[in-house]
């Protein structure tokens, strides 16, 4: 049995903010895994949190799989060889139950998220938002009115115990759990993510939001996010993630899988901004019944390694998959990002824009997948991929994998590089800016018709933050 | 393990060509006979290390990114033995088929490696042009520089080592300073028996504002199976230029593996054209090596794949100089159940800047069976470049077909039409000539019994 540790003080005087934006905040955690993953991990996760056996179990056959699964070989970085899974802790809670309302969250980790903006992002326009602070939720609400349209807006641990129903029948049937190394480390040890059910015909008009954070140093965050819009339903979520830098390299490997029954549409935005040790290496897919859409748009900034290619898998008639997605690579940045589309049905169309900048030493790489087998007519793919290289020593790789088969399909893939044109650069200095300003102002206009996929605060948020990365970066 | 006696290099008295109904052991075991030959030692050292290096090399599978999307084990090595000469008859028939371009500054014709016809009279002075075992003997300096000097990293390695251990035939060609023979050097290389493989080997060499053009023909000659296994060197030097058309149609039971190397020096051009209409599997290598500061790559191909052949193609455009450039362009028009695989990487070296390469595969459907996978890459290291590549795949367009049957032309004739426009660009780059004549009738004559 678990014994619950003594509460540490709630002092937020130690809270250190540093010079370009970041900001660490001290830990106190009641339950913590320890270091490392084994089958007692495993059943401290599942002790703690109540797990009922069958997730116990699933747990557990998960960490067999990761065991046994050799990392991704011949074409993944090297930079995987460094991750020390023995060196994370797997599972942190204070052991609190998520907030229901903003006062009662304690004040170090509202400070956190008043810093984020999350509880003015909600009180403008969003219908639901959830706070999640190393492995729980700190802060989870949903409008009332949306509330009372059946929609159900929770963190992953709640939809398990309150929803097993419909989260049973989802649950890891997107991304099974052997999908790869990192989708069977997370079935084993996820914790956090949140479980949206969106009722038939239900448009939920302004977004959900979940915003997660790594507060703790050498800590491996594996949230799982589960999110099932029946026949005719609309919602769009939005995700943020941050994490302070610390000396040590830090886990990130989620796990989401969409569901888009016939006619739903989902809207995925995540926009990221990871500290430069973060190793980030996320499953994400979604299914495309009939007629449903299914849409990435995903922002891809810090990390060390960033190693995420959202999908959609077109199961019904006339599916429609998306991703739209922004990636920044600075010096020690490696983004290997990219889609996957599997066509699987007939009339489906899938349309990937990806943008890329490398800055400094960074490294942005797509890697793609475009899937139309045999038997199927009338599917189209678009795919366009762009890179832009702001140094001498930038690099960007693009790898395209495309196959299809029939005479009733179209697909066109297109990628180039370029770099800012000096006369470009010349023409705004002419203007008065400085060199700095020019080159940020160019890259904004790069990714501006991307950009403007954004929710607007989330668009302003990306400009930011590619000036904060742009800083220094000329010159 | 029964082991087969050493072919004889050449032979005053050709043995029987008989279709050798199951062979008793394949390429896999049966060393190469160079003790009869009159090679130089040091060939004879490397031959003898490729073998070795052969045997030690696994098959590729499947999980080679090399061979993503292919099999290597569809080159059935087991199943083919090195060819022996064939008869007379079978030679007269076979040069008598060789019908290629009117007018040739040289020609040769290789029936399961063995020369039989060798024309050079119409070469300019100066030029060297040999048949691959008497280059051996007079161009030992040449060889050792350039005769397979560039690693095989598109996959082949194990291939290209099997070669070098066989090669017996093909032509070393050098065009020295300045000339420029206007002519192109024919080279026809027949299979003329069941279960044969053949080694062809076509090394080109330009010095400085050199200018040449080569055409390599692969074809088969009453023969279904066989395995055609050839390398081609393309070395340019300073402002010269090479045209190399490897032109594949061998039977559709056959199989052709053709590893292509380009080597630019400073402002010299090559075009290397690949055209796949034979083979039941065919795999091509062509690497593009671009050295020299404003040196220009081509690489072209077409292939129309009918029932149930594969094509697999493999690229590098690899930039290691600045301002230089490259463009690739490959058309594939697919029927039945034939599949093409594409995958192709531009490579821009730190040093590289003002790269300006490209790289365009495209895929025309034609059945719906038919399937293409495309793997364009890029891996850009230097800043001040301009990159992009493009891949699609489509059917014909029922608009276009409406356009030209509204105008009197039957279904098959407006297919047969849109598809020859749809290679018509990669064609054009061969420019108004015989060549590019040449090559287009070969693809007619095939677009015919396809469509």
């Amino acid at each position: 049995m678990v014994t619950a540790p003594e509460p540490v003080d709630n002092d937020i005087s130690d809270i250190k903010v540093d010079n370009v934006g970041d900001f660490t905040f001290p830990e106190r955690n009641k339950f913590d895994s320890g270091f490392g993953v084994t089958e007692k991990t495993i059943d401290y996760i599942s002790d703690v949190k109540g797990d009922p056996d069958w997730i116990r179990e699933f747990r557990k056959k998960a960490l067999k799989v990761f065991l046994d699964k050799p990392m991704p070989t011949h074409w993944a970085t090297k930079d995987l060889e460094n991750i020390k899974f023995d060196e994370f802790r797997y599972y942190l809670s204070d052991g609190q139950k998520p907030k229901r309302s903003w006062d009662d969250v304690p004040e170090d980790v509202k400070k956190t998220f008043d810093r984020l903006g999350i509880p003015e992002q909600e009180r403008k326009f969003l219908a639901g938002v959830e706070a999640q602070y190393d492995s729980e939720a700190a802060y989870s609400n949903i409008k009332a009115a949306v509330a009372e349209q059946g929609v159900i807006f929770v963190n992953s641990s709640e939809g398990l115990k309150e929803h097993p129903e419909i989260f049973k029948k989802w649950f890891g049937k997107v991304i099974p759990t052997g999908d790869n190394k990192f989708s069977a480390l997370n079935s084993a040890v996820f914790s956090g993510g949140s479980f949206i059910y969106v009722p038939p015909g239900v448009k939920v008009k302004h977004p959900l939001q979940a915003y997660f954070r790594i507060n703790s140093e050498q800590f491996g965050q594996f949230e799982r996010t589960l999110i099932i819009a029946d026949e005719g339903a609309e919602v769009m979520y939005m995700e943020g993630c941050t994490a302070p830098k610390f000396e040590t390299a830090t886990l990130h490997s989620a796990v989401v899988e969409l569901v888009a029954l016939k006619g739903a549409k989902i809207q995925y935005v995540t926009v990221q901004n990871w500290s430069s040790n973060v190793f980030n290496l996320v499953t994400k897919r979604g299914i495309a019944h009939e007629d449903a859409v299914v849409k990435w748009i995903d922002c891809n900034i810090g990390s060390r390694l960033t190693m995420k290619y959202p999908g959609v898998i077109m199961k019904g008639k006339r599916a429609r998959g998306e991703v739209i997605s922004i990636a920044l690579a600075n010096s020690g940045q490696h983004q290997d990002t990219g889609a996957k589309m599997v066509h699987a049905a007939d009339d489906t169309t899938s349309n990937v824009i990806s943008k890329s900048i490398s800055i400094g030493q960074g490294r942005a790489t797509y890697r793609g997948l475009v899937h139309i087998p045999k038997h199927l007519k009338g599917c189209k793919n678009n795919t366009e991929c762009d890179a832009l290289l702001i140094n001498t020593n930038s690099r960007t790789d693009t790898y395209p994998a495309i196959s299809v088969r029939g005479n009733q399909h179209s697909t066109q893939h297109e990628a180039s590089v370029s770099q800012v044109s000096a006369d470009q650069i010349f023409y705004l200095m002419q203007r008065g800016l400085s060199e700095a300003e020019a080159m940020s102002l160019s890259v904004n206009g790069f990714i501006n018709d991307l950009a403007k996929e954004f929710p607007m605060e989330y668009s302003v948020e990306l400009k930011r933050l590619i000036d904060l990365e742009m800083e220094g970066s000329v010159g | 393990m029964p082991t087969l006696a050493p072919v004889p290099q050449t032979s005053s008295m050709p043995s029987e060509a008989a279709p050798v109904a199951a062979p008793p052991a394949g390429l896999e075991i049966i060393a190469p006979a160079r003790e009869t030959s009159a090679a130089p030692a040091w060939f004879l050292e490397k031959s003898a290390a490729a073998w070795s290096n052969f045997q030690s090399l696994p098959v590729p599978g499947l999980k080679d990114e090399a061979w993503r999307y292919s099999n290597a084990k569809k080159i059935a090595l087991s199943t083919y033995q090195p060819a022996a000469a064939a008869n007379e008859h079978i030679e007269a028939e076979a040069v008598a088929a060789s019908s290629g371009l009117a007018e040739t500054a040289a020609r040769f014709v290789f029936v399961n490696d063995r020369l039989v016809v060798a024309e050079t009279d119409r070469l300019p002075a100066g030029v060297i042009c040999l048949p691959f075992e008497e280059a051996l003997q007079s161009q030992a300096a040449l060889l050792q520089q350039h005769f397979m000097q560039r690693e095989m990293t598109l996959g082949s390695a194990k291939f290209a080592a099997l070669h070098l251990a066989h090669v017996r035939a093909g032509l070393v060609i050098l065009v020295p300073k300045g000339i420029a023979i206007e002519q192109p050097i024919e080279i026809f290389h027949w299979i003329a028996a069941e279960h044969a493989a053949i080694f062809p080997h076509t090394l080109i060499v330009t010095e400085d504002n050199a200018d040449v053009t080569v055409v390599d023909h692969y074809r088969t000659w009453k023969a279904e199976t066989g395995l055609s296994l050839a390398v081609a060197d393309l070395v340019a030097g300073k402002g010269s230029r090479i045209r190399y058309i490897a032109c594949q149609e061998l039977g559709e039971k056959a199989q052709a593996m053709h590893l292509s190397s380009t080597v630019t020096a400073r402002d010299a051009q090559v075009k290397n054209f690949q055209v796949q209409l034979g083979a039941e599997f065919s795999r091509s290598e062509s690497v593009s090596d671009l050295l020299g500061e404003g040196s220009h790559s081509d690489m072209l191909s077409v292939a129309l794949p009918t029932g149930d052949q594969i094509v697999d193609q493999r690229t590098l455009q690899n930039h290691k100089a600045p301002h230089a450039t490259s463009n690739l362009l490959y058309k594939n028009a697919l029927y039945g159940k034939s599949r093409s695989i594409f995958s192709g990487l531009i490579t821009v070296d730190k040093e590289a800047h003002f790269t300006d390469a490209y790289q365009t595969c495209r895929n025309l459907l034609n059945s719906d069976e038919a399937e293409a996978t495309s793997l364009p890459g890029l891996e850009i290291n230097a800043d001040q470049v301009k990159c992009s590549h493009g891949a699609t795949s489509g059917p014909i367009s029922d608009e276009e077909l409406f356009y030209l049957k509204a105008r009197g032309i039957t279904d098959g004739e407006s297919r047969k039409l849109i598809v020859e426009g749809f290679l018509a660009d990669a064609l054009a780059k061969l420019g108004n000539g015989p060549i590019a004549d040449m090559v287009v009738s070969r693809i007619h004559e095939k677009l015919i019994l396809a469509v």
